[in-house]
C-alpha cells in the first residue's frame, strides 16, 4: 500500500497517494481542475497552463506538481479563475475559432471550458492569424486555424502510436504544428485508427465523412458541463 | 550536386557519431557549409541520425541562426537592442541597407549578402554593433557601415574588418580572437577582475574531499550569479546526493539578457578561472564531463577557448587523474548555441545540449535530480564558476567577509545606456545605486533598468537602494536612461524582444506578451485609455503566474514596473475619449470599404 497524503483544495480535505500529482488526487476526490493539454496515458505536457493552481501561495501547474502533506491548494478562487479565463481567451484570440461553423462545436473542450468559466466574449483583441489547412489525407484533415498548440497529437502519435506524425516548428507566436513529411499530411504514415486522430481537444484535427453525425444540441457538452464526469467521483 | 550533398551531410553526421543528441552541432555545420539547412538536407540528416524529419525541422526552425532558406555567404546581423536604438542604430541600418541595396531580412540577388536584425548581441557598451558571420563590429556609424560594405565587396572575408579598425585590448588582440571588441573593464575588484593565481583553487580543492569542497562553497554563502540567486553549495549538494553513476557540470555561457556582457569579459580575460571552477564543480559533484554552453553570438571566442582547453589537457588540469589525483577524471566540451535567448534558462539550455529545440522542461524533476540526458546535472553561471575557484583558493571566510549581509562576494555589473563610461564594473554587493551612477558618469538620469528587462525599472526614489539579493537583485545587466527617453517606448521595445524570444511552448507567454506589446503600441499611437493600466496589470499578472518558466514569469516586467514607478508618464498620455467612443475604433475607416462599394458617403456626426 502506498502512503496516503492529506492536503486541502479550497479548504476541503483531500487524500491522495504518494507520487500523485495535484490533478490526479483532485480527480480522485471529485474536484474538477480544468485542463486542455493533459492526455491520459502520457507524461503531462503542461503547455496550456489552464490547470494553474496556487500552492502555498505559488502558482503551479496541477498536472505536474506532486502532492505533499499539508499543502494548501487554491483552485476555485477568483484569482485562479481570472488567470484561467485569461488563458482561454488568449487561445480564442490567437487562432480563428468560429464555433457556429465548426464540426467540433458541442464536443469542443475549449468551448466547453469557456462556457463553464462564463466567458462571453474575449476582452483581448483578435489577432486574426493566417493559418494553413491541409485536407490532403483521405480520412483526416487539419485546420490550423483552430489549433491551440496543446501538443496532444504530438504526444499521442509519438508515445501511444509509436510514430512521429506531428511535431512543433517555429517559436513564439510563429510556433505551429507540422507533419512528418516535406509538405502534406497525406505523405505521412498517419492511419485513421491512430490515437493521434482522436485526441484533439478542439476542431483542428477532424475525421472526414462523419461531420454533423450528431446534431448540435445533442452533443457531449450540450448535455452537461465539462468536468461533470470528474465531479461525479465525489460521491463515490 | 545532389550526390555531393548526401556525401557531405553523411560526413558531418559521422563526425558526431550519427548521434542525434549532437543535433545542434550537426545542423550548425550544415548551415555553415551550405548557407542553410534545406528540406533535402533535413531528410538526409534524419536518415543518418535515425530521427524523424519533422524532429530535425523542429530544431532548425527554432534557432535564429539556422534557416531552411539559404542565406548569403556573408550575413550581417545588426543588433536592434534598446541601447543600440539609443545610440542611433536606425541610421546605421539605413546605411547598410542603401549600400547593399536590400532591406532587412533580405539577401542580395547574387546570394552574397544577407542583412538581418538581431536581438542583444552582448555589445551594449560599444553599441551600435553588428555580427558579420562570426566577426563582431562595434561602435558603428553610418560612415563605418558604408565603409564595411565596400571593404567586404572588395574582399568578402569578414575577419579583415577586425584588423582594419584596430584590435581590442587584452586577449581581444590574441591571435585566436583577433577582435575589435574592447573589454571596457572600468572597475576592478578583489575577487574576479584582479590578478588571480593560476589554478590555486583547484590545487587546494583536490586536497579536500568533495564533501569538504561543497561545505566550503556553502560556507561562503555564494549564490548563483545568473540572476536567480540559488545557493551554489546547496545545488551541488543536491546533485552530488542524487543517485546515478554519471553526472554533469554545465556552464551557462548563454548570457542573453539585453544589456548584459560581463560573461564576455570573463571568458576573454578569465577563461582559465572559469574552467578551473568547472573542474572543481566536477570534483565536488562527481561528474566526469562538463559542457560550456556558449551563445552563438560569442563564436568569435571559440577557437581561443578550445585552445585553452587543449592547454589545460596538456597540463593535466583536465583529463584523467587530474593533477595526480587518483580517480579524478574530468573533461570539458564546448556546445555552441544558435541564437535563442531562452537557452539561458537552465532547462532550455539542457534541451539544447541534448540536440533539441530550446524548450524548457517541466519541473519537477529539477536538473540536480534529472538534467542533461536525464542524469543529475548542475547548471551554473560563468561568474559563479569563476567565484568558486577563488573561494577554494582564498577560503570561504575571506569571500563571506566581502559584500553585505546575505549577499557575499562581489558582482560584475554590465552597465550601459546614457552614461559616459559604459563597461564592466566589479563591486562588492551592497553598492548604492547613487554610487554607481556617479562612477559611470550618468547625468540627468530618469530611470535604471536593473537586471535587464526581466528585472525592473527604477526611478530616482530608489537611488538610495543597494545592489544585493535582498534589495535590488540582478544578474548584472544595468541600463541607464536619461530624462529625454520615453519610458513607454522603451518598455514596448523590450516587450517586442520577449515576443521574439518566447519559445511558444505555453499559452500565457506565447500569446500574453504579444497582447502586452500591442497595448503599449496602442498607447504610443495616442489611442490609450485610462483603463489600459488595469488591463495591462491584470494581463501581466496572468502571464507571470501562468507561465511555465522564468521567461514568462518575468517578461511582463517592462510594462508592469514602468507602470509602477513611472505612472506619471502613462497618466500624461492616457486620456478618456471625449465622445465616449473607444479611441481605437475609427468609425470613418470602418465604413470606408462599404462606402466605396455603395458609391455613397455616410454622414458621420
Amino acid at each position: 500500500m502506498s502512503e496516503t497524503i492529506t492536503f486541502t483544495i479550497d479548504g476541503v480535505e483531500v487524500k491522495g497517494k504518494a507520487g500523485q500529482t495535484i490533478m490526479q488526487a483532485a480527480d480522485g476526490a471529485g474536484i474538477y481542475i480544468p485542463r486542455l493539454c493533459y492526455l491520459e496515458g502520457c507524461e503531462p505536457f503542461a503547455s496550456c497552463r489552464v490547470c494553474t493552481v496556487i500552492v502555498n501561495g505559488r502558482p503551479q501547474a496541477a498536472c505536474t506538481q506532486p502532492i505533499a502533506p499539508g499543502i494548501v491548494v487554491e483552485n476555485n478562487t477568483p484569482e485562479v479563475t481570472q488567470i484561467r479565463k485569461d488563458i482561454i481567451e488568449m487561445m480564442f484570440v490567437e487562432g480563428n475559432h468560429f464555433c457556429p461553423v465548426c464540426d467540433k462545436s458541442g464536443n469542443c473542450e475549449l468551448q466547453a471550458i469557456a462556457y463553464r468559466l462564463g466567458i462571453l466574449v474575449p476582452k483581448f483583441p483578435y489577432l486574426f492569424p493566417v493559418r494553413e489547412l491541409d485536407a490532403s489525407h483521405p480520412y483526416i484533415f487539419i485546420d490550423q486555424n483552430r489549433c491551440i498548440l496543446c501538443g496532444r497529437c504530438v504526444q499521442a502519435s509519438r508515445d501511444i502510436d509509436g510514430k512521429h506524425v506531428f511535431d512543433f516548428v517555429g517559436r513564439g507566436p510563429e510556433k505551429k504544428i507540422r507533419v512528418n513529411a516535406a509538405a502534406r499530411l497525406a505523405d505521412t504514415d498517419l492511419d485513421i485508427t491512430d490515437k493521434a486522430c482522436d485526441v484533439c481537444p478542439v476542431g483542428a484535427i477532424l475525421k472526414k465523412g462523419v461531420g454533423y453525425a450528431v446534431p448540435i444540441g445533442q452533443r457531449l457538452y450540450d448535455k452537461q458541463p465539462i468536468g461533470s464526469d470528474i465531479e461525479a467521483n465525489a460521491n463515490k | 550536386m545532389a550526390k555531393n550533398l548526401k556525401q557531405i551531410i553523411e560526413n558531418i553526421c559521422a563526425r558526431y557519431q550519427n548521434d542525434r543528441t549532437r543535433m545542434m552541432d550537426i545542423v550548425r555545420a550544415v548551415q555553415e557549409q551550405f548557407g542553410g539547412v534545406s528540406p533535402e538536407a533535413i531528410d538526409l540528416i534524419a536518415q543518418s541520425t535515425d530521427a524523424h524529419r519533422v524532429e530535425v525541422e523542429s530544431v532548425v526552425s527554432f534557432y535564429a541562426f539556422l534557416s531552411q532558406k539559404p542565406k548569403g555567404k556573408v550575413i550581417i546581423r545588426l543588433c536592434n537592442d534598446v541601447v543600440d536604438q539609443m545610440k542611433g542604430v536606425q541610421a546605421v541600418a539605413r546605411a547598410f541597407s542603401e549600400e547593399l541595396g536590400i532591406g532587412f531580412g533580405e539577401t542580395t540577388p547574387d546570394s552574397w549578402y544577407t542583412l538581418e536584425w538581431a536581438p542583444c548581441i552582448g555589445m551594449c557598451d560599444q553599441a551600435p554593433a553588428a555580427l558579420i558571420n562570426d566577426v563582431m563590429v562595434t561602435n558603428l556609424t553610418t560612415d563605418k557601415a558604408k565603409e564595411i560594405v565596400r571593404a567586404l565587396k572588395l574582399n568578402p572575408n569578414p575577419p579583415i574588418l577586425s584588423t582594419r579598425y584596430g584590435l581590442g585590448d587584452g586577449n581581444n588582440a590574441n591571435a585566436l580572437v583577433q577582435s575589435m571588441v574592447q573589454n571596457n573593464v572600468k572597475k576592478t575588484g578583489e575577487v574576479l577582475l584582479c590578478d588571480v593565481p593560476a589554478d590555486a583553487g583547484l590545487r587546494k580543492a583536490i586536497q579536500k574531499t568533495p564533501e569538504e569542497v561543497i561545505a566550503e562553497v556553502e560556507a561562503s554563502k555564494l549564490r548563483g550569479r545568473g540572476g536567480a540567486g540559488f545557493p551554489t553549495g546547496l545545488k551541488w549538494k543536491f546533485t552530488r546526493g542524487s543517485k546515478g553513476p554519471e553526472k554533469f557540470i554545465l556552464c551557462n555561457a548563454d548570457e542573453g539578457e539585453p544589456g548584459t556582457f560581463k560573461d564576455r569579459v570573463l571568458l576573454t580575460e578569465r577563461a582559465h578561472l572559469v574552467f578551473e571552477g568547472m573542474t572543481i564543480g566536477g570534483y565536488a559533484i562527481g561528474a566526469t564531463t562538463g559542457i560550456l554552453y556558449l551563445r552563438g553570438e560569442y563564436a568569435y571566442l571559440r577557437p581561443f577557448l578550445e585552445d585553452i582547453l587543449q592547454k589545460r589537457r596538456a597540463a593535466n588540469l583536465l583529463g584523467n587523474n587530474i593533477l595526480g589525483k587518483d580517480g579524478f577524471h574530468f573533461d570539458i566540451r564546448i556546445q555552441m548555441g544558435a541564437g535563442a535567448y531562452i537557452c539561458g534558462e537552465e532547462t532550455s539550455l539542457i534541451s539544447s545540449c541534448e540536440g533539441l529545440r530550446g524548450d524548457p522542461k517541466n519541473r519537477p524533476p529539477f536538473p540536480p535530480q534529472q538534467g542533461y540526458l536525464r542524469k543529475p546535472t548542475s547548471v551554473n553561471n560563468v561568474e559563479t564558476f569563476a567565484a568558486v575557484a577563488r573561494i577554494l583558493d582564498k577560503g570561504a571566510a575571506w569571500f563571506a567577509a566581502i559584500g553585505s549581509g546575505k549577499s557575499t562576494g562581489t558582482k560584475l555589473l554590465s552597465i550601459s545606456g546614457d552614461c559616459k563610461n559604459p563597461g564592466v564594473y566589479e563591486y562588492p554587493f551592497g553598492v548604492q545605486v547613487r554610487t554607481l551612477l556617479q562612477d559611470v558618469g550618468a547625468e540627468n538620469t530618469q530611470a535604471l533598468l536593473i537586471g535587464g528587462p526581466s528585472g525592473q525599472f527604477i526611478g530616482a526614489e530608489s537611488f538610495d537602494k543597494t545592489i544585493c539579493y535582498d534589495d535590488l537583485a540582478t544578474g548584472g545587466a544595468i541600463v541607464i536612461f536619461n530624462k529625454d527617453r520615453n519610458m513607454i517606448k522603451i518598455a514596448q521595445e523590450y516587450m517586442e524582444f520577449f515576443v521574439e524570444e518566447s519559445c511558444g511552448y505555453c499559452t500565457p507567454c506565447r500569446v500574453g506578451n504579444v497582447l502586452i506589446d500591442k497595448c503599449l503600441q496602442k498607447i504610443l499611437a495616442g489611442q490609450g485609455e485610462p483603463s489600459d493600466i488595469e488591463y495591462l496589470q491584470n494581463l501581466g499578472n496572468t502571464v507571470k503566474k501562468g507561465s511555465r518558466c522564468g521567461l514568462g514569469q518575468t517578461s511582463p516586467n517592462p510594462a508592469l514596473t514602468t507602470i509602477k514607478n513611472f505612472r506619471a508618464v502613462y497618466d500624461a498620455v492616457l486620456k478618456p475619449a471625449q465622445d465616449g467612443m473607444q479611441p481605437t475604433f475609427d468609425l470613418k475607416a470602418a465604413v470606408s470599404d462599404a462606402e466605396a462599394l455603395a458609391g455613397r458617403h455616410s454622414v458621420i456626426h
